[in-house]
């Protein structure tokens, strides 16, 4: 596979006025990889998204993709227009501007239902995007952007106001896409449910504070750093779970960790 | 029911009212067409205020001597490009920013026409449309808009969509999101400016409105909705129209009176569902 860079940016800083949001962040993504990048609510994880797309310009330092990178972007479900009158296949076939007739080609539907029947969403064209399940809903919007042949998928936030059932699906969709060769970069709060699961992650807050695997960055020091508070760091399978500080006064996580502590003894 | 049939031809035997139907009925599917991005983009405000400050630029080329179609066509081509970018800009609050901007060219046109012009006649003429006035020029102008709308919507439907749907990821695709909303903010000017000597300045955002409203309640589909709209439109335009000169009434005032009527009864006729998806649509 080729480890290209798609993505670089060196020593970026992002300003909304006088006021910087992001400081000194130096990332780079490669092509085949597949990378969170977590933080609290206001520590720039939506404005590092912006800046890689463009649509934020670099007050310091530089962002640049690599030219000819097509980027695939899923926003939140939540930023959704659910009402708007558009069916699944509609909203696959909106990203072919190149083809400015709305009547779909021969060789469009077949791609269109390839994509779809990859996704788990064969014979749903002519639905509603309402009509769907929540699953589904965010697997139309992978299929968008996978429909538009992308080097890299750029999800923001893609398990914010999901059930865990769909978060389920959706972290399985994504390993089946990296599975298959797709570079993906996401931002998630989601950090048992989504970010554990991935193979690098990158603390943000303002300023990266790490870059590395969950194993290495899913600590309690870098994670006190990150978000401004204690949080403790218990291993299940093999796997970081981040507990709330105040976890100690819940009588279930107490019962959880028990739990855990008996079977890492018996294995 | 010979007699039934002559009555209701009648009125084309009239030169005037045939050219105020083929003027009513392209002004109609014209509307239609754009009235589903006013409708999708919530912009419906600004279909209405921008019908105002077309009104402020006929006044002054009326009042200056200058063709109707170049003063008001500029005048309502820059209110809509300055309203769409402090809309976009967010420079004060969309709504403020429209109120300000239209109404001032309103009540500066109304001054021009008290202070200069013949203010009763022109101002009745421009605020309620006027069939009598409307001549082949006339026709010919919103012909020359109809085609040049459905020719850019036709081309450009993808990008249109996109940038209607999703701004944000169509730009981040590189959909040039600014130009498609200043070339439907120049179309929205441009067709208010050429159908407002038939239905009226203060009628015309209905017409922007209800045709697509009405269609939205019947189709879920973004296309279907494109193509139900101007028929809708046309249609009460078209109905309107006859009704006005057998009822002696505005024909500006009876085609929207149509068109409130489909509305209405497509509302109690449609499901619970179809009621809910225009119930959806952003200030309306």
């Amino acid at each position: 596979m080729n480890k290209g860079t798609l993505i670089r940016c060196d020593a970026l800083g992002v300003a909304y006025g006088a006021g910087f949001v992001l400081e000194n962040v130096t990332m780079h993504i490669h092509r085949g990889e597949f990378v969170g990048i977590v933080g609290p609510s206001g520590s720039g994880k939506t404005s590092l998204l912006r800046a890689i797309t463009g649509s934020l310009a670099a007050a310091r330092g530089s962002v640049e993709v690599t030219r000819g990178t097509r980027i695939g972007y899923v926003p939140q479900v939540e930023s959704v227009d659910w009402n708007f009158p558009i069916t699944v296949g509609e909203v696959l076939a909106m990203t072919r501007t190149r083809r400015h007739w709305p009547r779909t080609s021969p060789s469009e539907r077949a791609e269109m239902a390839d994509v779809l029947d990859g996704l788990g969403l064969n014979g749903l064209e002519g639905r509603h995007i309402r009509e769907l399940s929540g699953g589904q809903q965010q697997r139309v919007f992978v299929a968008r952007a996978m429909f538009g042949k992308p080097d890299i998928l750029i999800l923001d936030e893609p398990t914010s106001g999901v059930d865990v059932r769909t978060r389920h699906e959706i972290l399985h969709l994504l390993r089946d896409l990296h599975g298959k060769g797709s570079t993906i970069l996401l931002t998630t709060h989601d950090l048992n449910g989504l970010a554990s699961h991935l193979p690098r992650l990158v603390c943000l807050n303002r300023e990266v504070i790490a870059d590395g695997s969950p194993r290495e960055t899913l600590i309690p020091e870098v994670l006190e750093r990150t978000y401004g508070a204690p949080l403790h760091v218990l291993e299940h399978g093999g796997m970081p779970i981040v507990l709330d500080h105040d976890y100690r006064s819940s009588e279930l996580l107490r019962d959880t960790e028990r739990q855990m502590r008996s079977e890492r003894e018996t294995l | 029911m010979i007699t039934i049939a002559l009555d209701l031809l009648a009125p084309y035997d009239f030169a005037f009212f045939q050219r105020g139907m083929v003027a009513a009925t392209l002004a109609g599917a014209l509307c239609g067409v754009l009235g589903v991005f006013v409708v999708l983009r919530g912009m419906s405000y600004i279909g209405h205020g921008l019908s105002h400050a077309v009104f402020g630029g006929a006044a002054a080329s009326a009042v200056m001597s200058i063709n109707f179609f170049v003063g008001a066509g500029i005048w309502g081509v820059i209110s809509g490009v300055l309203i769409g970018r402090i809309a976009r800009q967010k420079i004060i609050g969309a709504d403020a920013a429209i109120g300000i901007v239209t109404t001032a060219s309103f009540a500066g046109g109304i001054a021009l026409l008290n202070r200069y012009g013949q203010a009763r006649k022109s101002i009745e003429a421009v605020l309620f449309g006027s069939v009598l006035g409307v001549s082949w020029a006339d026709i010919a102008a919103i012909a020359a808009v109809s085609l040049a709308v459905g020719a850019i919507v036709l081309f450009a439907y993808r990008a249109f969509l996109f940038a209607t749907f999703d701004p944000q990821v169509a730009t981040v695709s590189g959909e040039r999101v600014a130009a498609i909303e200043v070339i439907l903010m120049v179309m929205l000017s441009v067709t208010i400016l050429v159908t407002m000597r038939v239905i009226g300045t203060l009628l015309i955002s209905a017409l922007l409105v209800i045709p697509a409203a009405t269609a939205r309640m019947i189709t879920n589909s973004f296309s279907r909705m494109l193509m139900l709209s101007p028929i809708i439109g046309a249609a009460c335009c078209l109905v309107g129209m006859n009704l006005s000169y057998h009822l002696d009434t505005s024909a500006g005032a009876t085609i929207i009176l149509v068109a409130a009527a489909v509305f209405t009864a497509t509302y109690l006729l449609a499901g619970r569902r179809a009621r809910l998806r225009v119930a959806s649509l952003h200030h309306l």
